[in-house]
């Protein structure tokens, strides 16, 4: 372990958790403006986190300590799962510690965390929003493993900084495993991060409701806590989906200095990024559960096809 | 000596058994002395077994059975490692057992301890065992011991009917297996494993035995369609002993299997590996996808245990495959993820069946519709079970994460085979190793939510007490082994490259590494669960402290809001049958299913749905169907009068003389 390499690190974790509200705020942003609304500010989101800290904490009654241990477990492991994303750099002390199958391990148990603390309190919808948000996982986790598989057939390697750095340095050409393994991408992060069509981040319809309805029963700084986890899980994926697909300009372990050219760059993918999720998120209508189904069925089919076009091809 | 050791704890565990016999009805005793007692010698034996493991291959001929067939005993290292996961395991449900047995249930508590430990010291023979004789006597007596554990709440007609259904499944299972070791001898009158694995057969006779193999082993593990009585009979079974029969006895099929596959018979070709892994993968899918839907609790782990079992046989049938092609440091490594994964398994599975065993006694329940809330009443079994339940659901930093993690990094070698067919099915085949895995975390997040979390379905939950000293002692000593197995992945692969290296010829890299798991290479892929684990402990407690610090720690405790909905009951919560309807939508073709639905103006709507397995309708029903008939058939010979009896030995004499004269 070296200084330069715990320096990235640091400031990898630190600037994932200070730039995923925002991503979230730029989103909305677009999204109100797409939708002809006046749009809140971007800082929006850091407003209603440090609103939610300072409010008192209102617990149900017979609310188990797995319930209040849950909030700072789902942090704690999506900061984790930033640590080891390569975003700015590629070298990164913790990355041998989860490579990308590990990766996928880390949001199973963030989920499952998740909605066990919704199933605690005994409530309607709680219950009702951890079996769809289960459903929703066990379709989603196939597919992000056989993308992820896409990528490591091509570097044989599944660990992440190897990954980033073998395709950072390639010469710019069209693997067709990996535009097939992008589009399966981009609908499970869909469905991973609760936007529509799978589910809709601003709904107000408890019936409709999968990732808000496990919040229900949540208040005060652990609210907090998860809604900038949900964040946190949207720059993670982004962040993934961008080192996967365009990983130029991040940094490696022979050029430290150029983290400082990193960081726009990220900035400058993730505003890009963000305008195109809102504009497919208002270009389509959120869909019955059990469309849910086909709509990452064909997430799987996609990565898998993806890999065998690897497999048989070699490109 | 390492032998000396283990033989002398399986002495210990037949003597107990006899002290059992003697003090009959006096439960004290035979469950604070005898039980704990029997754990003692476990550990002795997982000592003997570790011990062993860095010793070469000891024999000893014991002069028991018959006069001219002694029977022969060997401890390498692949017995070493199935004895290490006996006793460890073993330890752990025995000390539970102490405080689990009670009063007038079935069997009185003296001859359930002969029978428990009698079990046990066959199962431990079973993996020593060097000539099939030996190997087949305490086969079956295995089967036979843990049949009268399975039926010793025999009054019940359900558990009998569990009972006849294990013991004819284990005995198909047996003929299977002695007919393998009929064509492993070729000939040669000579049963010992030395002489069958001296034979050089040919790849029919070679196949044969094989399929011979899958067959006898895969009755006893649960493999597609020789499942159905797991189902049954780890229901029927008190708890600790389902926890025997699931944790440790299915993985004598395991040992079985590896044993001759990779041992006795030496190479084995492409379509043995290719079929393992197609049958591993059916018999996993089906498991779990059965295990969601189920609604009582000691069927849903073992459900879950057909799945789990479906991935160590698709390890192995992997194994086999690159062994085929000799590709070795492959071969190791899915071989490794196989052993890997039975270890793991027999530790995380023990754990949830004792837990059930916890609840059973504490509630009277064992429908998943009629718990709930357990957490606020059981707090040591409900936290100790969550544990298990990550383990199980393959989820970091446990054990079972690591087995699948090593599973998945095989079958990216994969495409290196020369063999273009099975290049093309490799990403089909991953991908239904990442459903199976996936679908075990949505089965594992229902049996604690409904068991443990949410509002108590019933009101005599409340009453529920909370487990005692030996059951907590034993929960908390799997429970550890499940974490141990999950955090120290580099030291156990020093113990399964001791048994891949003789078997497969190659082990796994470990030098250099003690926190990282580096199959291969540092490149290629890499897992350090110490790391993960204090990077994520280090997030969440550095997230703690600073909320506590910055902002503040006021709270207070309300009813549930519930989107204000103002009466709020027990019966709105999801029910174990709601948690399945997912799955049972989604893999519909799956199951057989009976639907009874109400009409609009039924006055009294009734809506009930009965799920069951589809095999047992067109494969098992129709097969006993025509045993039936035929036996009534054969039935007709039987008329009971001197005279007919005394015709067929006529004609009997006929044919045979028409016969020789030719």
């Amino acid at each position: 372990m070296n200084a330069p390499g715990l320096f990235s690190q640091l400031l990898e974790v630190l600037i994932a958790l200070a730039l995923a509200p925002l991503l979230t705020g730029w989103v909305n942003q677009c999204r109100a403006w797409l939708l002809n609304k006046s749009a809140p500010p971007l800082t929006q989101p850091y407003r209603k986190l440090h609103k939610l800290f300072h409010k008192e904490l209102v617990l149900a009654e017979h609310a188990s300590s797995l319930y209040r241990a849950v909030p700072y477990l789902v942090f704690g492991c999506m900061a984790l799962a930033c640590a080891i994303i390569p975003t700015l750099s590629t070298d990164l002390p913790l990355s041998p510690a989860a490579d990308a199958v590990a990766l996928v391990g880390l949001f199973a148990l963030a989920r499952v965390f998740q909605s066990l603390a919704a199933m605690d309190v005994g409530t309607a919808f709680g219950t009702l929003g951890a079996r769809r948000e289960m459903l929703i996982g066990f379709l989603a986790e196939p597919a992000l493993l056989m993308v992820l598989f896409s990528a490591s057939l091509l570097s044989r390697s599944t660990s992440l900084t190897t990954l980033v750095d073998l395709f950072a340095h390639r010469e710019l050409a069209i693997y067709p495993s990996l535009a097939f393994a992008g589009v399966a991408f981009t609908l499970v992060s869909l469905a991973e991060n609760a936007r529509i069509p799978v589910d809709n981040p601003a709904t107000h319809l408890e019936l409709t409701m999968v990732h808000e309805a496990l919040l229900l029963e949540y208040s005060g700084r652990h609210l907090a806590l998860l809604e900038w986890a949900a964040s946190l899980k949207l720059f993670a994926y982004s962040c993934a989906g961008l080192a996967l697909f365009f990983p130029w300009g991040i940094a490696d372990a022979r050029t430290p200095q150029a983290m400082l050219l990193a960081l726009p760059l990220l900035a400058a993918k993730l505003t890009l990024g963000g305008a195109l999720l809102a504009l497919l998120e208002t270009a389509s209508a959120k869909m019955r559960i059990f469309r849910v189904p086909e709509f990452l069925g064909s997430a799987f089919l996609l990565a898998v096809i993806g890999m065998l076009v690897n497999i048989l091809l070699g490109v | 000596m390492p032998l000396d050791c283990i033989l002398s704890a399986v002495a210990a565990w037949l003597l107990i058994g006899i002290a059992g016999v003697a003090a009959l009805r006096r439960l004290t005793l035979v469950a604070h002395l005898l039980f704990p007692l029997g754990g003692l010698a476990a550990l002795l034996l997982a000592a003997g077994a570790a011990w062993a493991l860095t010793q070469p291959p000891q024999t000893v001929v014991l002069p028991l059975g018959l006069p001219t067939l002694p029977f022969h005993f060997r401890l390498d290292s692949l017995s070493a490692f199935f004895l290490l996961v006996l006793g460890a395991t073993a330890a752990g449900v025995s000390v539970f057992a102490a405080g689990y047995f009670r009063r007038g249930e079935g069997t009185p508590p003296g001859l359930l301890c002969l029978e428990y430990h009698l079990f046990l010291a066959s199962m431990a023979l079973v993996l020593l065992a060097d000539d099939a004789y030996a190997f087949m006597v305490m086969w079956e007596t295995m089967a036979l011991s843990s049949f009268f554990l399975v039926i010793a709440n025999h009054r019940l007609g359900e558990i009998r009917r569990a009972g006849y259904l294990y013991l004819l499944m284990a005995h198909l299972g047996a003929i299977a297996i002695l007919l393998c070791f009929g064509v492993l001898q070729a000939n040669t009158g000579n049963y010992t494993f030395d002489n069958l694995r001296a034979q050089q057969l040919g790849p029919f006779a070679a196949s044969l035995a094989f399929l011979l193999a899958v067959v006898g082993f895969g009755a006893k593990g649960g493999l597609l369609p020789l499942h159905v009585w797991l189902p049954e009979a780890h229901p029927a079974a008190p708890s600790p002993v389902s926890a025997l029969l699931s944790g440790v006895m299915l993985k004598t099929a395991v040992y079985g299997l590896v044993r001759v596959t990779f041992d006795l018979l030496h190479t084995p070709l492409w379509w043995w590996g290719a079929l393992l892994l197609a049958l591993g993968l059916a018999s996993a899918l089906m498991g779990v996808v059965f295990a969601a839907v189920q609604v009582d609790m000691k069927r849903l782990l073992a459900y879950s245990s057909m799945e789990n079992l479906g991935l160590i046989f698709a390890g192995l049938g992997l194994a086999a495959l690159f062994a085929a092609y000799d590709m070795r440091p492959m071969a190791a490594l899915a071989l490794t993820a196989a052993l890997y994964h039975a270890a793991s398994h027999a530790t995380f599975k023990s754990l949830l069946f004792v837990a059930t065993g916890a609840v059973l006694h504490a509630t009277h329940e064992r429908s998943l519709g009629k718990l709930g809330g357990l957490i606020r009443f059981m707090p040591w079994v409900a936290w100790i079970t969550l544990l298990g339940t990550l383990a199980s659901a393959g989820l970091p930093p446990l054990g079972g994460f690591v087995s699948e993690w090593l599973l998945l990094q095989s079958f990216l070698f994969a495409p290196g085979l020369p063999n273009g067919f099975l290049n093309m099915l490799v990403p089909v085949v991953a991908a239904l190793i990442a459903l199976v895995a996936a679908l075990a975390g949505y089965t594992m997040v229902k049996f604690f939510g409904v068991i443990f979390l949410g509002q108590p379905r019933e009101e005599k939950l409340a009453q529920a007490r909370d487990a005692g000293w030996w059951e907590r002692a034993g929960m908390l000593w799997l429970g550890g082994l499940c974490l141990l197995l999950g955090l120290f992945p580099a030291q156990v692969l020093l113990i399964t490259n001791a048994v891949t290296r003789p078997l497969v010829g190659a082990a796994l890299n470990t030098a250099g590494h003690d926190w990282l798991l580096v199959p291969v290479s540092l490149e290629r892929a890499s897992y350090g669960p110490v790391l993960f684990l204090l990077g994520a402990a280090a997030c969440v407690a550095a997230t703690f402290l600073l909320v506590r610090w910055r902002y503040h720690g006021r709270l207070s405790r309300v009813p549930p809001w519930d989107c204000g909905h103002p009466d709020l009951t027990a019966r709105m919560q999801d029910t174990a049958e709601g948690f399945g309807q997912p799955i049972r939508q989604i893999f519909e073709p799956f199951f057989r299913m009976e639907r009874e639905l109400p009409s609009a103006f039924d006055a009294a709507p009734r809506y009930r749905v009965s799920v069951s397995d589809p095999l047992w309708h067109f494969l098992y029903l129709p097969l006993a169907r025509a045993v039936e008939a035929l036996a009534r058939l054969v039935g007709r010979l039987q008329q009971g009068r001197i005279a007919v009896y005394l015709l067929y030995s006529f004609l009997t004499l006929i044919a045979v003389l028409l016969v020789v004269r030719r």
